[in-house]
């Protein structure tokens, strides 16, 4: 095992290049994985410290992160489906009815 | 070789994540996705976590983007994304700025992290102490030996059921609930109503309005 820092500066780039990738793409398929990715950033973080720690807390917790990742995207996907059956090619920015 | 292992699977999450956000086809995307996500599983390897690195690609790469996959194949938006409109004047740099911000205050906390060896008693103390020995070795008969794959060192598994059948068995629960919640909300939401379903000669532009009572 490789020193944790490094584990944790990895977690790190990637959760910045989901966060950007959220900011930047207007696809809502695309968004979603940018989540994902951020979600897999905290887990590398999680497992790394758990191991550093000898905390078997981390790893769980990584479990419990998988389980939520899984029901969003289940919940999230069919809210696309919903949506885009309505209009073919849509955008986050279409999706404008419910503000004020 | 522990330096190299984790500089490999540092390239390929890195590259599947530059992946994700920069191909404009959805389902590039997803494989790019699925490369990280397999980067992460070897990582995880490393890690001795084997249980979560099994269970990332089975369920994570093997579950979750394949209901992507579908759900794009599905609705037919393989068609690849304009990436040069910009509905927030400025967005894209501003957006950069906002991903170098998030990953220097993220460094910042793990530079100033205490990583110093720990002398914590963790419930993986025996790992530290085993030695790996083949199984036509002699020496593994001896009787002050800790053997890597012997009974004293727990199974990553029975550890980690040992947690969530214990001190976590109420988020286990709850996350049990959270499953069958979301899976009521996705059969409610996609589905047609109850309209008749659209005959075959159908225009494109049909809706999903009841039916009108007829007097």
């Amino acid at each position: 095992m490789v020193d944790s820092f490094w584990y944790l500066a990895l977690a790190a780039v990637v959760f910045a290049i989901g966060a950007t990738g959220l900011l930047v793409r207007r696809n809502p398929l695309i968004m979603f994985m940018c989540v994902e990715l951020m979600l897999n950033a905290v887990s590398i973080t999680f497992v790394a410290l758990s191991r550093r720690l000898g905390d078997m807390g981390g790893q769980i917790s990584v479990l419990f992160v998988l389980v939520v990742a899984a029901a969003e995207a289940v919940v999230g996907l069919a809210i696309v489906v919903a949506v885009m059956r309505r209009r073919a090619r849509v955008t986050a920015d279409d999706l404008t009815s419910l503000s004020g | 070789m522990a330096i190299a292992v984790f500089a490999v699977c540092a390239v390929i999450i890195i590259a599947g994540a530059l992946g994700v956000i920069i191909f404009r086809n959805p389902v590039h995307a997803a494989l790019s996705l699925v490369a990280a996500l397999f980067g992460a599983a070897v990582l995880f390897l490393t890690l001795d976590a084997q249980f979560l690195g099994v269970v990332q690609v089975i369920v994570y790469a093997g579950a979750i983007v394949v209901l992507f996959l579908f759900v794009i194949m599905l609705l037919g938006v393989d068609v690849a994304e304009r990436l040069q409109t910009e509905p927030i004047a400025r967005q894209r740099p501003l957006a950069l700025a906002v991903g170098a911000g998030v990953l220097a205050l993220v460094l910042l906390f793990a530079v100033g992290f205490d990583l110093s060896p720990s002398t914590r008693q963790g419930a993986m103390p025996a790992l530290d102490n085993c030695i790996g020995l083949p199984l036509n070795d002699p020496a593994r008969d001896s009787p002050d030996v800790v053997l890597c794959d012997g009974p004293e060192v727990a199974s990553n598994v029975s550890q980690i059921a040992e947690g969530v059948f214990g001190d976590y068995v109420w988020a286990f629960q709850l996350t049990g609930l959270l499953l069958t919640v979301s899976v009521v909300g996705a059969v409610v939401l996609t589905r047609r109503g109850r309209s008749l379903p659209a005959p075959a000669n159908a225009d494109v532009t049909h809706d999903d309005r009841q039916p009108e009572a007829v007097s």
